[in-house]
């Protein structure tokens, strides 16, 4: 008898590494989604694709798995740039000829230097000659870190709302409930672009004019509702159990019954919804930078990179398109198999 | 609902008022004196307290008049009855055509789930949904119109049909193909749920055969969960195909609020979102009863 009490229960975390590694799927998706997470950290501290603004090829330069390939625009390029010869001489007619030689000194002291430019790139350049590749890695850094951070924030928002409802209920609960009502009857879409339209001409404007900020508010500021309401159906099935109850016995105070005790036995339910969530976000994020509403213009996404691929496409230059839709497509699917994986692996009644 | 909507109001209205620009700041432009700027206050009513402010953004709302666009002078009325023809045009097809086509490709991988085929269909949905939007549409078009010369790259005209078989099946087409992968996946957990339940072991245990079981018992069962989702998905029916009149150049409603989002159009942003919330909770007080049609079971309090 005294053999069987002695059990001791498998720890809940490593009873999920152990369930997770069984399953295939979610192993080979576990892999690719560190992969990409070591990539961005890669990329985040400079070690990788540092250079992705800089024009290292010639324009819409081939991929290098194409070859050599005629390239009218690059062509079209280098003639331009030997043409510039000898303006037109202005000096009887400018307003400005006074100036010219203050001009020309200054001109003297700044040294331009033509660099090399290649005439392919591991995976093609763009219009104006950036590595596609470079670009493609440091868009995934920036797409999956809006994607994150937006979801982490949106599960902060809607977990704290969702455990003050669940727990308190009552006139907590009902203030709250209309504040979801609220946010989930206006279509989300038209959340986003209040939010877009107030962000980018209000009073905050220069406050997030440069950075991801603005997209993470208007991702997580749309994007609580969910978590807010699975959250609050936990903690109302929770409060009363007798393990939180034990615990007002001993004295716990409201604030560690709420996060000390009960949110350790709902996280499983916060994480797979912070994983949908991720998902969700990375696609609005590329649909909005894409449409100029999301990330500023010195950054990079996969939404910026498909705003370009639009139009080099009908020029027959697919490749920035394809580096894009790859890169996102894989992670994506990674990251929704794994999820599933997570849920099946965090389901009791699978145990 | 009315305190749902009295709190859209608000929403709406100090989100602008606290976040957003100075309109008379917007209104006036780069290069305003500072009396033209007093003016344009005062026409707005910006110089009253904010309360009588409210007052004025309520009776805007209850009247139908949002005066003009500040940027194309046009009557926000206007602007929602000659663009909302066009956003239909496209979208209720849409609609009708992605719940068509999920319900039986999403029967028929419940019927046969846990085989190749199911998990084939789910892999390709799971990928398919990984990649955006965006990339179906540029691709879409270049293939179909560009390349293939099957429809017009974009355009509109204001006649009905033409524009419904002429400029409309290339988007319609496009977003039905991408609404199908998560319909079918949403209504595949839906029968799957059902096929759980004891009345279908009830009907198996009398010799039912499974796709006679699946036809009378699951699906008018798993009607509850379609029809609610179905709901859901109404309220898109006005602004949701707002990527696809970018992309083809069609006036509709959706195009119209991103254009006012670019040029800080607030008095178009403000009406559509009030409005368009309203017609969201009409629509789901219109399923909720619905449902008692679909399910003499669910009685509404």
């Amino acid at each position: 008898m005294a053999a069987v009490l002695d059990i001791t229960p498998e720890n809940a975390w490593l009873a999920l590494w152990r369930r997770l590694r069984e399953d295939r799927v979610g192993a080979v998706s576990l892999g690719i989604v560190v992969a990409y997470l070591a990539m961005i950290v890669f990329a985040a501290a400079g070690l990788l694709a540092r250079g992705w603004s800089e024009e290292v090829g010639v324009p819409y330069a081939n991929p290098a798995f194409v070859g050599e390939r005629p390239n009218f625009e690059a062509q079209l390029a280098q003639r331009a740039r030997e043409k510039r010869g000898a303006a037109v001489d202005l000096t009887d007619v400018d307003p400005l000829a006074p100036k010219y030689g203050e001009w020309q000194k200054r001109t003297a002291e700044l040294k331009t230097t033509e660099r090399e430019r290649s005439t392919t790139l591991p995976w093609g350049g763009d219009r104006w000659g950036r590595d596609v590749l470079a670009k493609a890695i440091k868009g995934s850094q920036v797409s999956i870190a809006v994607g994150v951070v937006a979801a982490l924030c949106a599960t902060l928002i809607g977990t704290i709302l969702g455990a003050f409802a669940g727990f308190y209920g009552r006139w907590v609960n009902d203030f709250l409930e209309w504040v979801y009502n609220v946010f989930t009857s206006i279509p989300s879409i038209l959340l986003i672009f209040s939010l877009a339209a107030v962000l980018r001409s209000g009073a905050f404007a220069d406050l997030f004019a440069s950075g991801i900020w603005t997209v993470v508010i208007i991702l997580s500021v749309t994007g609580w509702t969910g978590m807010y309401r699975l959250v609050r159906a936990e903690f109302m099935k929770h409060r009363s159990r007798e393990y939180v109850l034990a615990a007002q016995a001993i004295g716990a105070s409201a604030a560690s019954r709420m996060f000390v005790h009960i949110l350790p036995n709902v996280s499983h339910v916060i994480l797979v919804q912070l994983s949908l969530l991720v998902v969700a976000f990375i696609k609005v994020e590329v649909i909005l930078s894409f449409l100029g509403l999301g990330v500023p213009v010195d950054m990079v996404s996969w939404g910026t990179m498909l705003s370009e691929a639009q139009t080099e496409l009908v020029i027959g230059k697919w490749w920035q398109l394809a580096a894009a839709t790859v890169f996102m497509a894989v992670f994506l699917t990674a990251f929704s198999m794994l999820t599933d994986s997570l849920r099946d692996a965090l389901d009791p009644k699978l145990r | 609902m009315v305190p749902t909507l009295a709190g859209v109001v608000l929403l709406v209205f100090f989100l602008f008022k606290f976040f957003g620009g100075d309109p008379a700041q917007i209104l006036a432009g780069q290069v305003a004196s500072q009396e033209q700027i007093d003016a344009i206050r005062r026409e707005l009513g910006l110089d009253r307290p904010w309360h009588v402010q409210l007052g004025i953004f309520l009776r805007e709302i209850l009247t139908f008049d949002f005066g003009k666009s500040w940027m194309t002078r046009e009557q926000v009325s206007s602007i929602f009855l000659t663009r909302l023809p066009a956003t239909l045009t496209i979208t209720i097809p849409i609609l009708l055509l992605e719940v068509a086509l999920a319900l039986p490709i999403a029967m028929l991988v419940a019927y046969n789930r846990g085989t190749l085929l199911d998990r084939t269909v789910m892999a390709v949905c799971v990928a398919a949904m990984s990649i955006s939007f965006l990339v179906y549409i540029i691709v879409g078009q270049y293939i179909f119109a560009f390349q293939l010369g099957w429809f017009p790259v974009q355009g509109w005209s204001d006649d009905f049909w033409r524009n419904l078989f002429t400029y409309a099946p290339l988007p319609i087409v496009l977003a039905a193909l991408v609404g199908l992968a998560p319909q079918t996946r949403l209504y595949r957990s839906f029968f799957l749920d059902e096929t759980k339940n004891d009345y279908v072991r009830t009907a198996r245990a009398k010799g039912l055969s499974e796709p006679a079981i699946l036809r009378k018992h699951v699906l008018r069962n798993a009607m509850v969960p379609v029809l609610t989702n179905v709901s859901l998905l109404i309220p898109g029916v006005f602004v949701g195909s707002f990527l696809l009149e970018i992309f083809f150049s069609i006036p509709g409603l959706g195009r119209e609020i991103y254009l006012a989002v670019n040029r800080s159009d607030y008095p178009v942003i403000q009406a559509v979102t009030i409005y368009l919330s309203v017609l969201t909770m009409l629509i789901n007080l219109a399923a909720d009863v619905l449902y008692t049609y679909v399910d003499p079971r669910i009685q509404l309090r």
